[in-house]
């Protein structure tokens, strides 16, 4: 059953800045198995991008830098991988999608070169047949006409239609593990659906391990088996979707689900965690969620909770639990 | 006093789209067509639609932003499309604007005062010593403080610039808020902080809103009533509660069970839509929504369907829904 595809282990990406380091990820153990679907939910500035771009080893270096931990991609220790390693892994066994399919794509190039480059680099394939390959795809993501489709450029298509090209590219060499970064967040809720509909279906026929980084709460209730909520660099708490999302134990998982207005009930006013999230690297001592939380101790403002186990497959980073 | 603050008649935006040897105008692109509503004193009407569905266009248009081309809109009993610029612009001392974009909408190179106070100078009003002092009041009433005045938009996060832009809009003391999209660009737990400062505000101060959003649970939380747009028509327009519980349009039942819920246990109908949005240059015949409706007739395809009530002030504009 559990067979891990990607193993993080207390991962430390930091920056180097004129204003001096700043730890953007902090220490962040994330395990995704086969054929699963693991959210990572979390506010603007929390890590969650930049934890999914230190596993591509995408991270911008300079200023960005893996420090410490490790990546295990199937056993392999990634952060130790040479470039040349890295590219053989990306688009092949690893796949990433894009919030803004836009400027994901090359404008230049026809949708078939693009979703065929990435078959060609991988295996022998000819031009010809990478792509038939690409036709293949396209239909497989429902782009209707797919074979005139397949010589159109970028701006010819709808956001929509563009994240399916961004999908079909992902799965075109069946990778085992894909990265979404926030695939939706730039479309409309009705082809918001349509594009999650499709992720589901690559995820139960191919069996494709799926990361997904998200702040829509509604999407992780949708798409995902377990949920990873992180909150300025670390992991808070983590455990399956129905855990998380009907009995919440930390108080900033908490907060965020009482925040969110409901559509099926009306709300005389919403709950508001007070304060701003931290700026990365501002507090080095205690809690990070400390200066917010209406549950706040001295220890907390002293001393930095471990992530603990606090029910089955449930584990949260706060003293209260103990 | 009528009960009705703004009164909005058949307002249409039509942009031209040129093109050929000459640059003769090869066709129109009809962002808002044909839309009437009206808003009640003190109420919150929310205006909610997918992205190109003329909602912001709707919003700019009331205020002559952008300026419409046909339709009649009476802000306080005054049809505002047949004044002067002139008097447009004292008019708008009655009806503001918050932007969607804290980021776009702030001058980076003017510090907090400087923003807050120039509605006040462009109006003439109060002396130097009174305008600081009314930044002073308007900073706090929005949640910051002041000594924030001095400070640059670059120094504060985006919650808190959106209250700057709320902030702006308050200087004149309007009766009629616009906000376009206020919340969309901000994170769920300060959404949540400006939401509530908008209906603190409100009942403080007696505020009537147009709220255009694109999220459902945000404009579903704050209205009292609310309009659903599809390519540039309201397609249907009723209380909040109403809408949520009783959608009528195929449109927007669609569109409601299309929103993610985070409960697991949320019982799904799902009616997942074929298709994008057609262009608006070219919008369907009849109903503009038949190419993607479930419940398509022949005569959905030739007739447009009229927007009327069919009972307590539930408009719907569909065929299946008839009198």
């Amino acid at each position: 059953m559990s067979h891990p595809v990607l193993q993080i282990e207390n991962l430390q990406t930091h920056f180097f800045t004129d204003r001096g380091q700043i730890p953007a990820v902090d220490g962040v153990t994330i395990t995704v198995n086969k054929g699963e679907v693991v959210g990572i939910v979390g506010e603007s500035g929390c890590g969650k991008s930049v934890t999914s771009l230190s596993v591509m080893k995408l991270v911008p270096n300079p200023p960005g830098k893996i420090v410490g931990g490790s990546i295990r991609f199937k056993g392999e220790d990634l952060v130790a991988a040479d470039e040349k390693r890295m590219r053989e892994i990306r688009g092949n066994e690893i796949a990433m999608i894009f919030q803004e399919p836009m400027t994901s794509l090359n404008p230049v190039f026809t949708i078939g070169d693009q979703i065929g480059e990435a078959v060609r680099l991988h295996t022998k394939a000819s031009k010809k047949e990478s792509k038939q390959r690409a036709i293949e795809m396209l239909k497989k993501v429902g782009i209707p006409r797919a074979e005139a489709i397949v010589d159109e450029y970028p701006h010819q298509l709808s956001g929509g239609m563009r994240q399916r090209v961004m999908i079909a590219m992902a799965m075109a060499c069946d990778p085992e593990l894909l990265i979404a970064d926030e695939p939706t967040t730039a479309l409309d809720v009705t082809i918001q659906a349509q594009i999650l509909d499709l992720m589901r279906q690559c995820n139960r026929e191919s069996d494709t391990a799926i990361l997904l980084i998200t702040h829509d709460l509604g999407v992780v209730a949708e798409m995902c088996h377990r949920v990873v909520v992180m909150y300025a660099g670390n992991v808070i708490e983590e455990g399956d979707v129905r855990t998380i999302l009907k009995n919440p134990q930390h108080p900033y998982t908490v907060g965020l689900l009482q925040s969110l207005p409901k559509l099926d009930q009306s709300q005389e006013r919403l709950y508001s965690i007070p304060g701003n999230v931290p700026i990365p690297g501002s507090l080095t001592v205690g809690c990070r969620f400390a200066p917010r939380c209406d549950k706040v101790t001295d220890r907390c403002r002293q001393e930095m909770p471990e992530l603990k186990a606090v029910g089955e497959n449930h584990r949260s980073r706060c003293w209260i639990a103990e | 006093m009528t009960e009705e603050l703004l009164v909005v008649k058949n307002l249409k935006k039509y942009y031209p789209i040129t093109g050929g040897v000459l640059g003769g105008e090869i066709g129109v692109v009809k962002a808002v067509d044909d839309v009437s509503f009206t808003v009640k004193r003190g109420e919150t009407l929310g205006l909610v639609g997918e992205s190109g569905c003329g909602k912001s266009t709707t919003g700019r248009s009331l205020l002559r932003l952008i300026e419409p081309t046909a339709g009649e809109v009476y802000f306080d009993g005054v049809n505002v499309s047949a004044l002067s610029i002139e008097e447009m612009r004292k008019m708008r001392r009655d009806m503001q604007i918050v932007f969607q974009d804290p980021f776009a909408s702030l001058n980076p190179r003017h510090n907090i005062e400087k923003i807050l106070e120039e509605p006040l100078i462009v109006h003439g009003m109060g002396s130097s010593a009174e305008r600081k002092k009314r930044v002073q009041e308007m900073l706090e009433v929005v949640g910051l403080s002041s000594y924030h005045a001095r400070r640059y938009p670059h120094q504060f996060s985006g919650g808190q610039r959106q209250r700057i832009g709320i902030a702006r809009a308050l200087m004149l003391n309007p009766k009629l808020i616009v906000a376009d999209e206020p919340v969309s660009a901000l994170d769920v737990s300060i959404q949540s902080q400006v939401l509530n400062l908008m209906q603190d505000l409100q009942r403080d101060l007696g505020l009537t809103y147009l709220f255009i959003a694109h999220d459902l649970s945000v404009v579903r939380h704050i209205s009292d009533r609310v309009g659903v747009m599809y390519l540039g028509r309201i397609v249907e327009l009723t209380s909040s509660a109403q809408l949520y519980s009783n959608p009528l349009h195929p449109y927007t039942k669609a569109l409601l069970s299309a929103v993610p819920t985070p409960d697991p246990d949320a019982a799904r109908e799902r009616v997942i839509l074929q298709g994008d949005v057609p262009s608006p240059a070219n919008p369907p015949s009849g109903c503009t929504f038949h190419t993607r409706c479930p419940h398509v007739t022949d005569e959905c395809r030739t007739t447009r369907p009229l927007f009327q009530d069919v009972g307590d002030g539930h408009f719907v504009a569909c065929h299946l829904y008839k009198s």
